[in-house]
């Protein structure tokens, strides 16, 4: 293993040191560890997001104005704990609650959902919506469910802008989980990656080997091949998303009227002739922008190709799993609601237009 | 030598031995978690006990000792694991509460309820290649045999035996919960993570109370 580390143990804590220095309008806490926008969001509902370290710039790095209001890191590729939440909800809202976005991942889940139990028994309004875009999986009934991908991103911003809107809770709730019925994505790796803690490559993979329908902690994906030409790629991942059928499935949400956690049955859109979609080509942290570049061109054209018209993009790192080669793609239909939210100004770390 | 109750000594000697168990299995269950997961387990719980050992209150109440080991499990594990054994310490805490002698039907009562929270929390049962692979054998045959016989030491000893062979038995299994689930048939052929640790902090609660 060869990175720029110190101790092992202590890789969240020192980046989170370097964060705090680097952005001083954003306050970090430790202990419990979250990154929280500086002045809080107690005159709005606060957007609070987390997971585990490791996929920078998310989610701290979307944390400041016009995004999320606080991001709970946790270790490297392990969720973040309830405490964190916790201190974060408290830290950041007010009256007007808390919209919390999950990716789909169990531990976040059950993490989250602690959380939540934790606020509301102090009196905080908290709505849970679970991010699951990750077409790779096809059925829910057999696995913990599809999981979150770069959908997460466009929740978070179109979230934060909804907030400065005005838009109260339920509306929040409401608007994330559209997104999350309107977002599907899909990955792959060209390489492993290595956990400080471990050392050693989370799964092995041949030099001329490639995983299709990885997640984002180091997890293996659904199917391996030997390595084919981006452009082959990127048509195997497009499609794939492209052709995507209507995915139904039960996702838990809090139930204000019953006072309890409930199930209720989802669906997704499929993508249709004349769509606009905000297209993201990610980079898993070890592959160049040069090659997402190259991924992106065969993803316009075949964009062009369905009649799908790509009104907004983004390229580059952003949802990330340390310093794996590979890549994913994400589309997001939109809607006025969405793209007006998705323009408005945002000024972060890693994200930052019209300011 | 048989045993008749179980003491809050006794509780946080076997939390003591499980952080012991768990730091000494540390590279073995985040090994296990390599394939099938993202082979952080061992280290979590080791983390997680490590912490919940230094915090174990004083006191006589039995089910005082469990809360706080929830409590810790819940804020320094993370994952999944954290919430589900922290759930299972928690649910199990409260049949405890007020008691200074835990007696056999009480024992088994607390961890039935361990695990049935266990199972709400992870919408999970046996059979999906998890932490209740182990702990529901080991539950099952802790009831069975604390119903006819009061020495809580020797039902504890085929309790543990319960659940490795349970940890055991999810080899041949499909995962169909948590990260494992999402290869499919590839978690097939791999011991679940989950319930090898299950199996060795039930050994570490037979073995204490084997040894007082």
């Amino acid at each position: 293993m060869k990175k720029l580390i110190n101790n092992a143990e202590d890789v969240t804590v020192e980046q989170l040191r370097g964060f705090d220095r680097a952005h001083a309008d954003i306050d970090v806490q430790f202990d419990p560890n979250f990154v929280a926008v500086a002045g809080g969001a107690k005159d709005r509902v606060a957007v609070i997001s987390g997971g585990g370290s490791g996929h920078e710039p998310l989610h701290g790095g979307f944390v400041g104005m016009g995004m999320l209001d606080a991001a709970c890191p946790g270790q490297v590729f392990t969720s973040p704990t309830p405490d964190q939440m916790y201190a974060a909800g408290k830290a950041v809202a007010g009256d007007k609650g808390i919209l919390q976005i999950v990716k789909n991942y169990t531990g976040d889940v059950l993490n989250f959902q602690m959380a939540a139990d934790l606020l509301r028994d102090d009196g905080i309004e908290v709505r849970n919506v679970i991010i699951d875009d990750d077409v790779a999986l096809k059925d829910s009934l057999y696995t913990a469910g599809r999981r979150g991908l770069g959908t997460t991103l466009i929740a978070e911003k179109v979230c934060g802008a909804a907030s400065r809107e005005g838009y109260d809770l339920n509306q929040m709730a409401a608007l994330c989980r559209k997104v999350n019925t309107y977002g599907k994505s899909m990955g792959m790796a060209l390489t492993s990656c290595t956990t400080p803690q471990n050392g050693k490559p989370s799964f092995d993979l041949g030099a001329d080997e490639m995983e299709i329908g990885i997640g984002i902690h180091g997890e293996p994906g659904v199917e391996r091949s030997k390595i084919k030409t981006a452009d082959k790629i990127t048509e195997a991942l497009a499609t794939r998303i492209l052709t995507d059928e209507a995915y139904t499935r039960e996702l838990s949400e809090w139930d204000a009227d019953k006072g309890d956690w409930v199930e209720v049955e989802t669906t997704d859109i499929t993508f249709a002739k004349g769509d606009e979609v905000i297209a993201i080509v990610n980079g898993m942290g070890g592959t160049p922008l040069s090659e997402l570049y190259t991924v992106y061109a065969k993803l316009a054209e075949i964009a062009d190709q369905h009649g799908i018209s790509i009104v907004r993009n983004l390229v580059g790192n952003y949802i990330t799993s340390l310093e794996m080669a590979g890549m994913s793609i994400t589309l997001v239909k939109v809607d006025e609601e969405i793209l007006r939210f998705y323009d408005a100004p945002v000024k972060t770390p890693a994200l930052r237009w019209g300011v | 030598m048989p045993l008749d109750n179980l003491t809050a000594d006794m509780l946080r000697a076997w939390i003591n031995r499980a952080a012991d168990v768990l730091s000494a299995n540390r590279t073995y269950l985040s090994d296990l978690d390599s394939p099938i997961g993202d082979a952080d387990h061992g280290n979590n719980m080791d983390r997680g006990f490590t912490a919940a050992r230094t915090a174990l209150p004083d006191g006589n109440d039995a089910g005082a000792v469990l809360k706080s080991v929830a409590m810790t499990l819940i804020s320094k594990v993370g994952g999944a694991a954290g919430p589900l054994y922290g759930t299972f310490f928690l649910e199990a805490s409260k049949v405890l509460t007020g008691h200074t002698e835990v007696d056999g039907a009480i024992l088994a009562k607390s961890v039935e309820a361990g695990i049935a929270g266990v199972k709400k929390r992870g919408k999970s049962d046996i059979c999906m290649k998890t932490m209740l692979d182990a702990l529901v054998p080991a539950g099952d045959v802790l009831s069975q045999h604390l119903e006819t016989k009061s020495d809580i030491s020797a039902a504890l000893i085929i309790a543990a035996q319960a659940a490795q062979e349970g940890a055991t038995n999810t080899i041949p299994m499909l995962a169909q919960r948590g990260r494992a689930s999402y290869l499919g048939a590839r978690s097939i052929g791999h011991q679940d993570p989950g319930a090898t640790s299950s199996a060795l902090i039930l050994q570490a609660l037979a073995d204490t109370v084997a040894e007082t």
